[in-house]
């Protein structure tokens, strides 16, 4: 084959080259749709209402979420009622020694 | 005036916690968790609460170390016993949440075990204040120096190891309308922890208020 033929021939295989990957993307999408068509789900006989199933197991949240802000109240307020009768009975012991300071008593 | 601080502060927190569940509820859920990840609202401002009384007891014990001032080691005592509180608090909490979100109720991973550990080096530093006897504040101080430096690790621990617990980076990327009910427990769990401290800290002076009259009247005894 001559250079001018050898060039077109070159050309001719890039084009086939090019229209078979372009073919290969269009027709690949549609050839997976028509195999996933192949495969229709069965026909429903009849409507089920969503109430009717059967109940899924699960652990309820609500009472985790309140057992934690339960939780967290009483131990704050544990806590703080806790400092209030610790601070009461040392400035109680602290004003009746003041006061007997001041009384000249034991 | 800070002595007398902790009334107009706790009566604040008082309001600010009685509006938080309105906040809290009206908070969208959360895809995946649904109502219990409501449960974070609570957990994440007790964790970084507990975080900054560690901070604080931490601190106040290296000061107490460096220059002996008593008042630096209140402050240790009083934030040291607020560490444990919010510590158990998030210890609680975080397994409520745990059981629906994961399945189990407690995982031996990094972020869990790292808070469990801190929680218990300031147990074991209120247990050594409490029954180590004359000279045990020294030795309670470095200790709770030891369990400050722990802080960072506990916080990076779920963006370094492999982890089921959501990263840090969970709070700066809150969805918009979950942020109003988050802040503002956020501040009112500071806000109280400001009280608490404050109120504390009250209780330690009186007690070495007492401690001095006694000794005073034993002195005035021992000379007569």
């Amino acid at each position: 084959m001559s250079g001018p033929g050898r060039a077109v021939w070159r050309k001719v295989q890039r084009l086939a080259v090019l229209a078979g990957v372009l073919l290969a993307v269009l027709i690949g999408p549609l050839g997976g749709a028509a195999g996933a068509m192949a495969q229709p789900t069965p026909p429903q006989d009849e409507f089920v209402p969503i109430s009717e199933l059967e109940p899924v197991e699960e652990l309820p949240a609500a009472p985790l979420l309140i057992a934690a802000y339960v939780f967290v109240w009483l131990a704050l307020l544990g806590y703080l009622w806790s400092i209030w009768r610790r601070l009461g009975s040392v400035e109680r012991e602290l004003h009746q020694l003041s006061r007997r300071d001041r009384a000249g008593g034991p | 005036m800070t002595r007398r601080l902790f009334a107009p502060m706790l009566a604040v927190a008082a309001v600010m916690f009685a509006i938080a569940p309105v906040l809290i509820a009206r908070a969208p859920y959360e895809s995946t968790m649904g109502l219990v990840q409501k449960i974070f609202y609570f957990h994440v401002p007790a964790g970084i609460v507990m975080f900054a009384a560690a901070l604080v007891c931490g601190i106040s014990s290296a000061l107490f170390l460096a220059r002996g001032r008593l008042e630096h080691d209140r402050r240790a005592l009083a934030a040291g016993e607020l560490t444990v509180i919010f510590g158990t608090i998030m210890l609680v909490t975080g397994p409520l949440w745990a059981r629906k979100a994961w399945g189990v109720w407690w995982q031996w991973e990094a972020r869990l075990t790292s808070t469990l550990v801190l929680t218990l080096i300031f147990v074991a530093y209120l247990l050594l204040r409490r029954y180590g006897g004359p000279g045990s504040e020294r030795l309670g101080a470095v200790l709770a120096v030891f369990g400050m430096v722990n802080v960072p690790f506990v916080y990076w621990s779920v963006n370094v190891w492999r982890t089921m617990h959501p990263r840090t980076t969970v709070v700066p990327t809150l969805d918009p309308s979950m942020r109003p009910a988050f802040w503002w427990c956020m501040v009112a769990f500071f806000v109280l922890f400001g009280g608490l401290l404050t109120l504390r800290v009250r209780l330690e002076e009186q007690r070495a208020a007492l401690d001095r009259l006694w000794l005073a009247r034993e002195e005035a005894e021992v000379r007569s």
